[in-house]
């Protein structure tokens, strides 16, 4: 394997993609959105709500089955606040925010996978990178990383700045910080690369059929979508998030992510690429 | 095998109906500048591309430098470097990096990269706008980045195909200068693609003619006009107002097949003729009819009058 050009590949395709505006709006703006703006307005009201106010009953009466339904270890946790805007704003940040948060690395991941596999076509620069003495695999291997790493990075520092923000804003009702715990560290270090790398696998899926960045963009939502909802529509109905979940969707995403990928690897011939330029 | 820098035998890749390379065997030495002629969809550059081990054949042998391009890509192409149809440049990127990105990808020692990609911005014109987008380059000069960045790695075999497409005079002039230079002065051997016969003319030794798919000629501009039977032509300089006697007395000579006023004022005949000795023969009878000869001039056939020979026989024949 040669590294040298592989990290060659994965340092042009990055910075490709930071000079593009296309690519980039949404790599900004979706996170920008779900991981700083949400929590930051959700954070300010919820600590400045009255807990006795109408809206906070209402909501708390429009979600009984949710909350008269939590399995007792969620319940156990709840018990220890001792008003209801305090239970609200941990079930918001700690139940509902996880799928969120898990579409954005696999927003990343595709975006920028949809830039580097169909972009590339596009643009016509991939015959030159075609003709270096790189391997199929090395080029495939260049290929993912570029993607897979941004998903993840834009993951964990999304991750990191929802934290600091929701703490900071829900300080003087919550007194600590509540989104952080084995149920977390599992989404972060075990889901979250797996659904960067579902992103990337849909990416492969798609784009030996598309030649252009907008196809490749579009199909590989229509792909990627799917699989998310299906998949937190079914967790969702039938259990909350926790440790356990946390384990069991990361194995199923890793598990989706490594097929398509190992196919894409088995379709990845610069010959049949050549032939379709 | 050392000699060859290209070897083929039989080489044949077919895409659906159409046989883009058809059963074509062809030998190229080290060190020599090899053109490689055919007009639009001749089948060039998928050539190059089954060259290069970046497109399977479906049939035949290949040998590029010693190596198998079909198993042994890697290597081959390590030593190899092309020159696209398309400059084929990262356009939201400068020109250093787009150099500096292949000098990683072709091993270029590390020590040496920056070195290396300054001095070719230099010899290729480049140097002052290196920092700006390629985006924002004129056509030629795109075409000269990519010229740079084929020569970058000092690839022992260049494969340029079409390489002064949208140069001027000028740079066309460095870009042939460029090419004589690495062929004689560094020894490294040029497969040049190209639809421009004065290019080939100019720089190649030998040259393959190639007509869907199939190579019709090869061998130096000279030979190929003996293979076509190509008649030799002289051009006579002599007294304008002796035209009319001078036509009179060489019309006679079996040998010369015809006989045209090859300038305004008349001052210039051209034979065609069949055989050289109709040259001492016309001499004779010119200087028997009193007409004055100033000069004798041989027209060497040009590679154009070739290649449109080669063309029509192979069209009227298909
Ligand atoms: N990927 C491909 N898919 C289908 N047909 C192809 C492909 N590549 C080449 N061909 C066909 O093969 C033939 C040879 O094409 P090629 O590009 O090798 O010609 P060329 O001599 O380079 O022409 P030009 O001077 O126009 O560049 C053409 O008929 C072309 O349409
Ligand atoms: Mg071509």
């Amino acid at each position: 394997m040669n590294w040298r050009a592989v990290r060659a590949i994965v340092r042009k395709d990055l910075k490709v993609v930071l000079k593009s505006r296309a690519v980039l709006i949404p790599l900004i703006m979706v996170p920008l959105i779900i991981l700083v703006i949400l929590p930051a307005v959700g954070g300010v009201l919820l600590a400045n709500a009255n807990p006795n106010s109408p809206e906070i009953a209402d909501f708390r009466r429009e979600s009984a089955m949710f909350f008269d339904n939590l399995p007792g270890t969620i319940g156990d946790r709840l018990d220890q606040y001792d008003n209801e805007v305090q239970r609200v704003t941990y079930v918001i940040f700690n139940l509902f925010f996880p799928s969120m948060y898990l579409l954005l690395p696999t927003m990343v991941a595709n975006v920028i996978a949809a830039d580097s596999f169909a972009g590339e076509k596009e643009r016509k620069t991939l015959e030159a990178l075609i003709y270096t003495p790189t391997t199929d695999r090395e080029l495939y291997l260049a290929k993912l990383i570029g993607p897979w790493v941004a998903g993840v990075a834009v993951g964990w520092l999304g991750y990191i700045a929802f934290a600091l923000i929701v703490t900071a804003t829900t300080w003087p009702l919550m007194g600590g910080v509540f989104v952080l715990d084995l149920a977390w560290l599992l989404l972060i270090l075990w889901v979250t690369p797996a659904a960067a790398g579902i992103g990337l696998g849909a990416m492969v899926l798609v784009s030996s059929r598309v030649s252009t960045f907008q196809e490749a963009y579009q199909l590989g939502g229509v792909v990627v979508i799917p699989v998310l909802l299906l998949l937190f529509g079914q967790i969702g109905g039938v259990v909350y998030f926790s440790p356990l979940v946390a384990l069991i969707t990361g194995a199923i995403l890793w598990a989706i992510a490594l097929v398509l990928v190992v196919y894409g690897a088995r379709t990845f011939h610069r010959g049949e690429l050549m032939a379709r330029l | 095998m050392a000699s060859h820098a290209i070897e083929t035998h039989g080489l044949t890749r077919r895409f659906g109906a159409t046989t883009a390379v058809d059963d074509l065997s062809l030998t190229v030495e080290t060190g020599e500048v090899f053109g490689f002629l055919g007009h639009n969809g001749a089948g060039k550059t998928t050539t190059v591309r089954l060259l290069n081990g970046v497109l399977a054949a479906d049939g035949g042998q290949i040998r590029v430098l010693g190596h198998d391009p079909a198993t042994d890509g890697p290597q081959v192409r390590a030593r190899t470097g092309v020159l696209t149809e398309t400059p084929s440049l990262d356009e939201r990127l400068t020109a250093i990096d787009n150099l500096t990105i292949y000098a990683d990808l072709y091993g270029v020692p590390t020590g040496q990269v920056n070195g290396r990609v300054n001095a070719i911005l230099e010899t290729f014109g480049l140097a002052e706008r290196g920092r700006e987008k390629v985006g924002g380059y004129s056509k030629g000069m795109k075409q000269r980045l990519a010229l740079a960045r084929a020569f970058l790695h000092e690839p022992d075999l260049l494969f340029l195909d079409e390489p002064t497409s949208g140069l001027d005079p000028v740079a066309t002039q460095e870009v042939h200068d460029m090419i004589r230079h690495v062929s004689r002065e560094e020894g490294r051997t040029v497969f040049l693609c190209t639809h421009n016969l004065v290019e080939a003319q100019r720089l190649c030794k030998r040259v393959a003619v190639m007509e869907h798919g199939q190579m019709v000629a090869v061998g130096t501009p000279h030979d190929l006009a003996h293979q076509i039977g190509a008649d030799m032509r002289y051009t006579l300089e002599i007294a304008p107002d002796q035209t009319g006697a001078a036509r009179d007395a060489v019309k006679a000579i079996a040998t010369v097949s015809s006989v045209e006023a090859s300038d305004a004022e008349d001052a210039e005949l051209t034979l065609t003729v069949s055989d050289r000795e109709a040259v001492p023969d016309a001499l004779a009878a010119l200087g028997a009819a009193g007409v004055r000869v100033y000069a004798v001039i041989p027209q060497q056939t040009s590679l154009e009058d070739i290649y449109m020979a080669l063309h029509q026989r192979k069209g009227g024949a298909s």
